[in-house]
């Protein structure tokens, strides 16, 4: 193809400008997502006293004071409430990724009768909000005296539509039925062939589900709030929201600050390591064959 | 010759069918005994008069429709609350969802132009994730600190301007429509997510939705009268927000099988030609 000189240099120049204006626009967003974050841990380096006096963008050396204060403050033991978040959280990610897996992994390979009419109903109910049940399950677990008990927050993430849905993406694109089937004539009996050979295929599904749910469970509040009010079963978010109605003008701001980088610490620190696999996973599930 | 038997039956001379309830059963099961048995425990409750007043436990007493009758009718003030609510949750989502949209459009023309060949995409990516993935009440805790009347932004008295970019891709014409069922189906879905709006507006107002109830969304309304114990309007709120979801669902729904009818299968529906 043709062109003359002169456009082919517009072209270019123009392409050059366009990029440079898109790059701003995402160093910009970078810079405002980071933002914040910069700002708590630069705070949560100085003292209440120097918090007092303003505002200023480079660190202090208040961070072990503040880092010891707040782990050993009396009326929120943060250190308590991350053990239960993580108890929590990591028995949550597990049971999520392996009974959904196993869910998908029904639907996918054997052939019975209502097996479209079970797939619809879990897309179904992937719309209806949990706030629904909230009510009736808080009822439920007053009466069966499961409050303050973690059985109500652990056990009802065996179902997950959304991960059954993403698994069984997943599996129509690396599982094809022959593999059950040479298994089956190798002599495995269907539970050793989820557990030994498909299982492995879906490593990197179940990596990201397991974040994605560890997250999800960690940060979760609404539900943990209504289920927990002994202090030492609280979990984080429920300690952090305890933070908002505490008396204000007596606190440590320095110590409000190393809370919340303690609450959402352990998160990041995850995604940082994991962040290729998560972003490599959210596409797997979704090309087909 | 004969036509081959479909892999299918050569392979079900075994019947594995059992097999398939086994493996669905424990969602199943776990799901019907904490999210349906429940879901129904709600509606059912919405028809009762159930809290307390003071130290007396007053129901549960069958009232039919009158939890319902109450939540529409006007304060003294004369405004109706769940529909000042429901106006708060709507307005909030509308100041939040709107610029996700275009920010989200426009990063995803960023990184899929090949024209324009961004590096660093991965980089990108990750941070710009990261917000996601702040639990919402220290979110909304840092928030309020650091707006607080001896916060840094009051000392800090600058505001961010808009940059105003306009793009002429000419490509952007042609995909724009091609968008637009996929635009559509993420506003339904921002909406079913933004109605559940829950823990920031509680975290940042400790629940009062200051001022004057302006930021109290209808999730806020129900963890109210969770936590005074009121099952009666309770319900009757929880099958609102249900119904309001269940509309939207339904159209996010119809999207989503829209979607997969593109014009050539079309044809050959009409044809008959489609398995």
């Amino acid at each position: 193809m043709r062109r003359s000189l002169s456009d082919n240099t517009k072209g270019r120049i123009k392409l050059i400008f366009l990029r440079i204006i898109v790059y701003t626009i995402l160093v910009f967003l970078c810079i405002l997502c980071l933002f914040f974050f910069y700002l708590m841990i630069i705070n949560a380096t100085r003292s209440n006293a120097q918090l007092a006096t303003g505002f200023t963008l480079l660190p202090k050396e208040h961070f072990i004071d503040n880092l010891v204060n707040a782990w050993n403050d009396s009326s929120i033991n943060i250190p308590r409430g991350m053990l239960n978040s993580l108890i929590i959280a990591l028995s949550s990610s597990v049971l999520t990724t392996y009974f959904s897996a196993l869910t998908a992994y029904g639907i996918h390979v054997y052939d019975f009768k209502g097996k479209k009419l079970i797939f619809a109903f879990i897309i179904a109910i992937m719309m209806i909000p949990s706030q629904v049940s909230a009510l009736g399950f808080v009822q439920m677990m007053n009466k069966l005296h499961l409050t303050n008990n973690y059985i109500p927050l652990i056990v009802p993430s065996i179902a997950a539509p959304v991960v059954v849905f993403y698994m069984k993406q997943y599996m129509e694109s690396v599982l094809p039925l022959e593999i059950i089937d040479s298994a089956r004539v190798d002599g495995s009996n269907e539970f050793l062939t989820f557990n030994k050979i498909v299982l492995p295929i879906m490593k990197p599904a179940i990596a990201v589900q397991m974040i994605f749910s560890f997250v999800a469970s960690w940060n979760n509040y609404f539900v943990p709030a209504l289920i927990i009010d002994k202090a030492e079963m609280k979990t984080v978010p429920i300690m952090i929201a305890q933070l908002r109605s505490a008396d204000y003008s007596k606190f440590d701001m320095g110590k409000v600050y190393m809370f919340i980088l303690l609450a959402i610490l352990p998160v990041m620190i995850v995604y940082i390591i994991l962040s290729k696999s998560i972003i490599k996973g959210v596409t797997a599930g979704s090309v087909k064959g | 010759m004969k036509n081959p038997k479909p892999l299918k039956l050569r392979r079900s001379k075994i019947s594995y069918a059992k097999w398939g309830y086994i493996f669905v059963a424990p969602f199943f099961l776990v799901y019907i005994v904490f999210s349906l048995v429940p879901q129904f425990l709600t509606i059912y409750n919405s028809f009762f008069e159930n809290y307390r007043d003071g130290l007396q436990q007053i129901g549960p007493n069958f009232v039919g429709l009158e939890n319902y009758k109450t939540l529409f009718t006007p304060t003294s003030d004369g405004e109706i609350l769940v529909l000042k609510y429901a106006l708060n949750t709507l307005i909030l989502w509308i100041l939040g969802a709107v610029p996700q949209f275009v920010i989200a459009l426009l990063l995803a023309i960023f990184f899929t132009s090949y024209r324009l060949n961004i590096k660093g995409q991965g980089f990108f990516k990750t941070v710009i994730y990261m917000p996601n993935l702040i639990m919402a009440a220290a979110f909304s805790m840092l928030f309020f600190t650091l707006f607080s009347r001896v916060g840094p932004i009051q000392a800090l008295l600058t505001s961010w301007g808009v940059i105003d970019q306009s793009f002429d891709f000419f490509s952007f014409k042609i995909t724009f429509p091609l968008l637009l069922p996929i635009f559509a189906y993420c506003l339904i879905t921002a909406l079913i997510g933004g109605i559940q709006m829950f823990d920031v507006p509680q975290v940042l107002t400790k629940g009062n939705g200051v001022p004057n109830g302006t930021t109290r969304t209808m999730v806020m309304y129900l963890n109210n009268y969770l936590t005074n114990k009121d099952y009666g309007m309770g319900g009757a709120i929880s099958v609102i927000i249900f119904i309001i979801t269940a509309v939207l669902s339904g159209i996010v729904y119809k999207m989503l099988t829209k979607q997969y009818k593109d014009p050539a299968r079309k044809r050959r529906e009409r044809k008959g030609n489609v398995l």
